[in-house]
């Protein structure tokens, strides 16, 4: 892709082994290994959001913190800035590529130091990362960093404890943290999902708008595939740890390829009691499988509305469908799906 | 109280009482529900509708009490019966509630089964194996399969214990089943999937549902009535349909509005500013005065009446018949919407509720420094 990309992943994955008990060692039971995230490609322009969206399971949380180098992957590599970041070897290279990626996390009722003033939670980065001089200049780089997330005044914010903030506000000290470092790349991992909608579209927004303000990238992690269309440019949904479909969100959201990201669509809620009063059939069954034991051929035949011989045997390769959007599936672009989600 | 009516509810207050003062939690309900038919009731955190589904099962905990109105359910009223005879009569046999979290609720070191029977054994007086054939008998019903009455809970998947909690509440065939976002924690697939056994269930066993959830995109599949609340007021009750297509009170107009659309691309979502109110001290007035964005004068000033219009009925001054008052002058005071646009300037009274023992704090760090 272009060479403006500010992050790409080649082949990632992370196969978790399983520890064994006692008898099973005693037994000589072969290791069952997870294959959590198992050889995933995508590029991240920068300053164009990329969303990551699929059920719990399917390993885009293990996808961000492989990103966070927070997990070691167990193949592939990670570029930011065309810079191998699994090579990283000294400690001092990894602080410093842990300076330029931040993360949020999905709950602010517990990423949050309960002991913690708001000050204090907002000055350790700076003091791992030895920035300011003094006590006086890194309170006023926390005071930006508040006022940048509209926590206005900020010195009515400083002294406050966690449980003295509501929740939009505790998570939006949770990107003051993650900002305060003025990084490029921000991990966000299901930042809005324990919000009120009306809180949700407020941190949102306000994210959104630091795009631009702090020339940022956010890797978005979610369940709810109705927020990436607004927040996000382009989009790759993942089905027990490979990414089936990615492309830009319009075109991924207006002509799903994937008979998966179909099912998601149909499954999402919408406010409009006459399109849904009716019961709506969602073309899947079954639950996602165990991470230890995936089908054969296409990992997703066995809940497949669509499901003929050859996915049971070969895996798909990834289709182009559109410029910039591809699925993998056998028949991408050929199977007609009635959905009105697509328009 | 018409025959079809299983409840009503009539001017329920259900306050705090703590040691900052009266919580007012909920204030002034009324609304019905007919037997068969559903009624969401939305708003955001901390709106007072966990605290009316609590008073309807006549659970409220300490410090919180129910100050005056009535609950009629089917005959009986809730208000008035001891801990001992809400346990007795309504709590699971009458009315049920699958909890928040549900997940979460199952004891772990049980099966499944064991903690199914409970109420069961409770309520009457049956064998072990009865107590089994009716579990399986609703495990059934919301599709699971009767192995799972032996199983533990950490076997099951999310979805799977969400479903077991839903066949417990409806064991005893209740009139009513409440539901504290019962949905929250699930991925979209399985939420809708369970949400089809629920419209299923509700045809099939001809019972009462009502549903809690600050995210208006699953009432809309769900619920034949709708009531919206802020501040411990219902601010909007009618018919589902007619409130989604036209919301009156301004507040539910901008609560439609914060639910993105997958089908369009927009640049800006909207929201409401500022937060909601402390209820030991609610704004004078309309609670919601201070974040309407369609504020007046008088709405600082007088608490609005409940009006119909179009058969919803309507907690707002804009549809009073007095023109001086539904055209009253335009707010002359700052709304948050102005401070929103103002926030550069620190001079707006965003975190206007600081809590009192935040100066304590600041003493206390003055001391340590």
């Amino acid at each position: 892709m272009a060479e403006d990309a500010l992050f790409r992943a080649r082949n990632l994955t992370k196969h978790f082994k399983i520890t064994q008990g006692f008898f099973q060692k005693l037994k000589m039971e072969e290791k069952q290994v997870v294959r959590a995230v198992d050889g995933i490609d995508f590029d991240i322009q920068w300053k164009r959001n990329f969303s990551v969206v699929g059920e719990s399971g399917c390993g885009k949380t293990t996808v961000g913190k492989l990103i966070m180098r927070l997990l070691e992957p167990t193949d592939g590599k990670m570029y930011m800035k065309d810079k191998d970041i699994t090579q990283l070897s000294s400690k001092s290279e990894l602080k410093a590529y842990r300076r330029q990626t931040q993360i949020i996390y999905q709950d602010p009722f517990s990423s949050l130091d309960p002991r913690h003033r708001v000050r204090t939670i907002l000055e350790e980065p700076l003091q791992i990362h030895g920035l300011g001089d003094s006590r006086e200049e890194r309170t006023d780089m926390v005071m930006e960093a508040l006022e940048e997330v509209r926590l206005t005044p900020p010195e009515k914010f400083l002294r406050r404890y966690p449980h003295m903030l509501s929740g939009g506000q505790k998570q939006r000290v949770s990107l003051a943290r993650a900002m305060i470092l003025s990084p490029d790349f921000i991990v966000a991992d299901e930042p809005v999902s324990m919000l009120d909608v009306s809180v949700r579209a407020e941190v949102l927004n306000l994210m959104k708008d630091l795009i631009d303000e702090e020339d940022v990238t956010y890797f978005y992690i979610t369940h709810d595939i109705s927020t990436t269309r607004f927040f996000t440019d382009y989009i790759g949904v993942m089905y027990l740890g490979d990414m089936v479909e990615k492309g830009k969100v319009g075109d991924v959201l207006d002509n799903p390829s994937h008979p998966y990201t179909q099912a998601l669509l149909v499954a999402v809620p919408e406010a409009d009691p006459e399109r849904v009063r009716g019961t709506k059939e969602v073309p899947i069954s079954g639950e996602i499988p165990s991470g230890t034991n995936i089908p054969s051929g296409c990992r997703f035949h066995p809940r497949c509305p669509h499901a003929e011989e050859i996915c049971s045997k070969k895996e798909p390769e990834s289709r182009r469908v559109e410029k910039e959007h591809t699925a993998k599936c056998h028949f991408a672009g050929e199977i007609d799906f009635d959905l009105d989600v697509a328009k | 109280m018409a025959d079809n009516t299983v409840l009503k509810v009539d001017e329920l207050s259900t306050h705090y009482l703590t040691s900052d003062g009266e919580v007012m939690a909920l204030d002034d309900a009324s609304f019905e529900l007919d037997r068969g038919s559903s009624i969401g009731i939305a708003g955001e955190s901390g709106c007072g509708k966990s605290t009316l589904a609590f008073s309807l099962l006549k659970q409220v905990q300490p410090p919180g009490e129910i100050m005056s109105g009535s609950i009629d359910l089917d005959g009986i009223e809730v208000t008035e019966l001891s801990e001992k005879e809400a346990r007795r009569k309504i709590r699971w046999k009458r009315i049920s509630m699958v909890f928040q979290g549900a997940m979460e609720i199952m004891t772990p070191v049980y099966t499944v089964g064991h903690q199914m029977r409970e109420p069961l054994k409770y309520h009457k007086d049956i064998t072990g194996k009865e107590a089994r054939d009716i579990c399986e008998k609703y495990l059934k019903m919301v599709n699971l399969d009767r192995s799972i009455f032996d199983r533990y809970p950490h076997e099951l998947s999310g979805g799977q214990k969400q479903r077991v909690v839903i066949a417990t509440a409806l064991l005893l065939e209740p009139d009513i089943v409440i539901f504290d976002e019962p949905t929250t924690a699930l991925d979209v697939v399985v939420e809708a999937r369970i949400m089809n056994d629920l419209k299923r269930l509700r045809r099939e066993l001809d019972i009462s549902m009502l549903f809690i959830t600050h995210d208006l995109s699953i009432l809309a599949e769900v619920s034949d009535n709708l009531a919206i609340m802020y501040a411990g007021w219902i601010v909007e009750l009618g018919d589902a349909n007619k409130i989604y297509k036209d919301p009156k009170h301004p507040y539910t107009e901008k609560l439609m509005a914060a639910i993105p659309d997958i089908r369009t691309d927009i640049d800006r979502l909207e929201y409401i500013p500022g937060v909601p109110p402390n209820l030991v001290n609610p704004p004078s007035g309309c609670r919601f005065h201070p974040r309407c964005h369609k504020a007046m004068e008088v709405c600082r000033e007088m608490e609005p009446e409940t009006y119909t219009v179009d058969g919803v009925e309507v907690k707002c001054h804009l549809y009073s018949e007095d023109e001086s008052i539904s055209k009253s002058q335009e707010a002359t005071y700052e709304t948050a919407y102005e401070e929103e646009a103002a926030s550069e300037s620190y001079e707006g009274e965003k975190g206007k509720e600081v809590s009192e023992g935040l100066e304590e704090v600041a003493e206390d760090e003055v001391m340590e420094e």
